[in-house]
Order: structure tokens, then C-alpha cells, then sequence
């Protein structure tokens, strides 16, 4: 019998929703196996590893200790690797998320196994079958997974969290190893930015624009929708390397690859780099005064005309909207 | 203060990807590689570095085909003192095997630090640099945005969902590039004439398969062509009505 361990994902003692994402997906793939599904929660002291049953987990390895309440990558994949080594586990499984794409791969190196990172799809049949895009989405491959145990991160989203009912039998361990580095780094604080944005790459909504807005004050208009429609402002690499915006913001190849309901493109031709990073969004919306711009190729929904006069008229409208 | 920097040849970003007959590659017939550009961070890191610190080396790594050698002569032209290929025909999909290699040769070298890019944008796995770090048992802060290292001792910034993490290590450590960490410079004509005289050391390589059995590589679905839903401000109502009744996202 061969089982499955999500790896989870807390902030502050609360489960992100990506973790139930990652259990959802261990759940599936434990049923193919006809094993157990497995979480384990490492995290500051209270945090709860309670309910967790009812995304299928069996069993809750809970590992808590203050040291533990930001993210430290040497010991996270130290307590991970040795649940690992002391269960039978087939897979492991975590979100793809800045914690994850860290620790995953520091897993597959402590465990000598095969890595796959950013998966969009995992299923069992008679073995692990995945697909993860690469060169930022412009190609898929779909890849058997051929050793045991394997590590996969799942990218957020992805996997819809699906109800069941489970023991959950929460289990506490211990919350620091004998083995491990001799000199670890370590986490000694997270910055909050002054004002609470949205991240583009977990956003909804995303209202990205492009080197139309001719100037970086210009981009007013931008956050200003992005505001009315609670939405993350998002950015092409070309007002990111004029420096007009921060890149954590940038959209594409050399930015975030985004999978929103609703991706607005406001003066953005559609570079090929570009178009790589937005081909999972649920809705493309275009405003370009180029009827010929690549973008409209594959937009949903298109304005043809001037973004100075639409993208204000846009915001008023959603806002009347949002209100009535 | 002696740095490697780990490189890798990829298709460039505005590249255009075909499949290969066999379904499982790339073809890479008349595309345009280049230096990976998260890599490009990570050389200009190591060179910031080497001129603060006033002397040392900055060897660039690659594991690649004898093509990379290009993409190592890019480096050396930015500044790099040296090139070492580690030349293998093919680094396969699963990063581990990749990561064994690169950490066989950097554990020898005495390295004060490893700096890589954050990911390839070809597999963009995002998973060598950290798979290096754990193999030598060395710390190592993965896509990091800012950098500062005094006697010995590093302070680094990562971005992570709504906000930064500061993390604090010692060297030796391995640190992977984010976009933002510097502005990378363009090889200067002299820097290009110079490069053709450092030395490139090959080394052939052997990967082991790794655990990931390719079944197929295929280009996604395409997107559809949507509609002009009019002109100017306004067709904005007509935007509206048709992504709260037809496409039922609002």
C-alpha cells in the first residue's frame, strides 16, 4: 500500500485555500493507489490541523513551533523529508507557490527522487501522469512519472478543492530534526508592503497595462479600474523595463504566468512573451487602438480605440456597476 | 571572493516554439537561443560582487551542448573571468539529474558563493539552484530581489505572495537571481574581443535518466479569436452586458 502526502501551506497559523488545492489532488491520486492521503502542516504554535478530513486527508502530521511561523526552507524540508523517509509514500505533493517552488524542489534533493514543478493536471492511471507547462505555457508536456517516491508541485488554482470525508486524525510530531544543514538561513522577517495589493499571480481580476499608457503617471487609469473591480494591476515587460512599474507586477515569460476569470489588457500589443503568460486566463478583454494588434487574436472581447477615453469611461461604468 | 555562476542556453522568449516530429521535443531549427535571462541577473550579480570585494573570480558554468559554448562566451564577455562546459547531449525533463552534475563539479571548485538564475525560461522548473544548494548542504535563498553581503555574512530579499521575506545566511551559500536584483550590463565590443581569449574548459558529462518518462510534447489549444464588441468609450456597456451575461465573470 502506497500512500500520498500533501505538503500544506499557512500564514500566520491559517491554512492558505492552496493547501486544500494539494490535498484535494493527494486524495485523487492516493484513491488510484488504494492508499491513504496524508497531510503535513508545519507552523507557529496553535496552529490547527483540525477539518482537514474533509478535503480527504486520513492522517494530519502536525508540526508546530514559533521558530516555524515564517517560512524557513532548510527546516520545512528537513521535517518533510523525514515524514517522508518514515512513511510510505508513492508521492508528495504541494502548491506551487513561492513556499512551494522553494521547498519542493530541496525535497526531491534530499530525497534523491524526480521533481515535477508547476504541474497543471495530475492523475493516476496505473501510474502518475502529469502535465506541466513549459517555455512559459507555449508548449505541454504530459510526463509519466517512472520512481518512487516523486514530488510534485501543483500550480494554484489548478485543482479544484473537492469535499470528502476522511478521519483527519490530526498527529503531532516533532517540529525539529537531528539531521540537517550546519549553517541554515534563515527567515528573519516578511515585509508587508504599505498597501495591501492584491499578487497578480493569485488575483481574480487582473487589469494589466501596456506601453500605450505612453507615461508611467498615466497608470492611474489602470489602478483606478483595478480598484473599482478589486482586481491586481498587472504589467507588460515594456513599462516593467522602462521602469514605469515594480516587476513583481510583470505579466509573461519573464514575469508571472497568470490563470484569472478576467484578464484586462489596456495598451498591450501582445508580444508572444506576453500572450505565453496569460493563455490559462478564463476571459481576455483587449482595449487597443490597433484593430491589428496581436492581442485581439486572442481576446474574448476587444474595444477598438483610444485607452485614454475608455479606460475611464470602463471604471465609472464598473463602478456603477458593483454599487447597483 | 571566488563566485561560479551557473548558465543556460534557451530559446529566446520572443521565439516562436515548434514540435519535433517525435512529438517530444522542441525543434530547434532556426530558432534564436540565447543567454537564459534570469541568468543574466545572476552574471551581473557575481560581477557587482567580484568589484566590491576587489579581487577574486567568477567562472561561468553550463551544462549544455557544444553550442553553449556561445552562451558561456556571452558571459565571459559581461565580465566573467573564466567558462567551464559540462557537455552532455541531452539534460532530459526531471532537474535532479541536471543538479547532480552541476553540484559534482561546483563542490570541488571552493566556490565563496553560487549564483544561478531563478529558472530557465525553457523548462521553467525553477528547481536546479535550490537542488544544487541541498546537494552541497550549503544555505541558499531561492529568487531573491536584493542583495547585500558583508564579512562574510548575507541579508537577501525574496518575494513572496503579497510580500518580501528577508532572509539572513552565511557563506558559502547558493542564491538564485529574481528579475529586479540589478540592471544586467551589455557586453561592450572590448568585453566580446577579450572573451575569445579567456579560457573555456569542456568536460564531458554523463546525466543519469531521472524519474520522468516523457509521453508527449504538444502545443497548447489554441486560443479563439473573440469579437470587437464596438469602438471607444462607448461600447463600454456592451463590454459589460457581455461579461456579466455571456461570460458570467462579473
Amino acid at each position: 500500500m502506497a500512500n500520498v502526502l500533501a505538503v500544506l501551506e499557512q500564514r500566520g497559523g491559517a491554512l492558505k485555500s492552496v493547501s486544500h488545492e494539494a490535498l484535494t489532488a493527494a486524495r485523487s491520486i492516493a484513491d488510484g493507489l488504494g492508499g491513504e492521503a496524508h497531510a503535513l502542516v508545519v507552523g507557529p504554535a496553535g496552529t490547527s490541523g483540525g477539518g482537514l478530513g474533509e478535503y480527504g486527508a486520513d492522517k494530519v502530521y502536525l508540526a508546530t513551533d514559533d521558530a516555524l511561523k515564517l517560512y524557513q526552507g532548510d527546516q520545512y524540508a528537513q521535517l518533510a523529508a523525514d515524514r517522508v523517509n518514515g512513511g510510505d509514500y508513492e508521492a508528495v505533493i504541494l502548491p506551487a507557490t513561492a513556499l512551494g517552488k522553494d521547498l519542493g524542489p530541496r525535497l526531491a534533493a534530499k530525497l534523491g527522487c524526480p521533481l515535477v514543478a508547476d504541474a497543471i493536471s495530475v492523475a493516476y492511471e496505473g501510474g502518475i501522469v502529469v502535465s506541466r507547462p513549459v517555455y512559459a505555457g507555449k508548449a505541454i508536456y504530459t510526463l509519466k512519472i517512472t520512481a518512487a517516491p516523486s514530488v510534485i508541485c501543483i500550480r494554484p488554482s489548478a485543482v479544484t478543492p473537492a469535499p470528502a470525508t476522511r478521519d483527519g486524525t490530526v498527529e503531532e510530531i516533532a517540529a525539529s530534526s537531528q539531521a540537517g544543514k550546519a549553517k541554515p538561513a534563515t527567515t528573519v522577517e516578511v515585509k508587508q508592503p504599505e498597501r495591501a495589493a492584491v499578487d497578480v499571480a493569485e488575483a481574480s481580476v487582473v487589469v494589466s497595462g501596456g506601453r500605450g499608457l505612453k507615461e508611467a503617471e498615466n497608470f492611474k487609469l489602470i489602478e483606478e479600474l483595478a480598484e473599482a473591480m478589486g482586481a491586481a494591476v498587472g504589467a507588460s515587460r515594456a513599462v516593467v523595463d522602462a521602469g514605469w512599474r515594480p516587476h513583481a507586477e510583470q505579466v509573461g515569460q519573464t514575469g508571472k504566468t497568470v490563470s484569472p476569470n478576467l484578464y484586462f489588457a489596456i495598451g498591450i500589443s501582445g508580444a508572444i512573451q506576453h500572450l505565453a503568460g496569460i493563455r490559462t486566463a478564463k476571459v481576455i478583454v483587449a482595449i487597443n487602438r490597433d484593430r491589428d494588434a496581436p492581442i485581439f487574436k486572442v481576446a474574448d472581447y476587444g474595444i477598438v480605440g483610444d485607452l485614454f477615453e475608455v479606460t475611464p469611461k470602463l471604471t465609472e461604468e464598473v463602478k456603477k456597476m458593483l454599487e447597483g | 571572493m571566488k563566485i561560479a555562476v551557473c548558465i543556460k542556453r534557451v530559446p529566446d522568449s520572443e521565439a516562436r516554439i515548434k514540435i519535433g516530429s517525435d512529438g517530444k521535443e522542441i525543434d530547434g531549427s532556426g530558432v534564436k537561443f540565447v543567454l537564459n535571462p534570469y541568468d543574466e541577473y545572476a552574471v551581473e550579480e557575481a560581477l557587482k560582487l567580484k568589484g566590491a570585494a576587489g579581487a577574486g573570480e567568477v567562472v561561468a558554468v553550463s551544462l549544455g551542448t557544444d553550442a553553449a559554448q556561445e552562451t558561456i562566451r556571452t558571459a565571459l564577455a559581461m565580465g566573467a573571468d573564466r567558462g567551464i562546459l559540462l557537455k552532455a547531449d541531452n539534460a532530459g525533463v526531471d532537474p535532479l539529474p541536471a543538479a547532480r552534475v552541476l553540484a559534482a563539479e561546483l563542490g570541488e571548485g571552493g566556490y565563496d558563493l553560487i549564483l544561478l538564475g531563478k529558472l530557465a525560461i525553457d523548462d521553467y522548473s525553477q528547481a536546479v539552484g535550490t537542488m544544487v544548494a541541498e546537494l552541497l548542504n550549503l544555505p541558499c535563498v531561492s529568487a531573491i530581489t536584493h542583495l547585500d553581503i558583508t564579512d562574510g555574512k548575507g541579508k537577501a530579499e525574496r518575494e513572496i505572495e503579497g510580500g518580501v521575506e528577508v532572509v539572513e545566511f552565511e557563506l558559502p551559500a547558493v542564491l538564485t537571481a529574481e528579475k529586479g536584483l540589478n540592471e544586467p550590463r551589455y557586453p561592450a565590443l572590448r568585453g566580446i574581443m577579450l572573451a575569445k581569449k579567456k579560457p573555456l574548459e569542456v568536460k564531458d558529462v554523463t546525466l543519469d535518466p531521472g524519474g520522468l518518462e516523457v509521453l508527449k510534447l504538444a502545443l497548447p489549444a489554441e486560443r479563439k479569436a473573440g469579437r470587437i464588441v464596438g469602438e471607444g468609450p462607448e461600447a463600454v456597456p456592451a463590454l459589460l452586458d457581455a461579461l456579466r451575461n455571456e461570460a458570467k465573470v462579473l
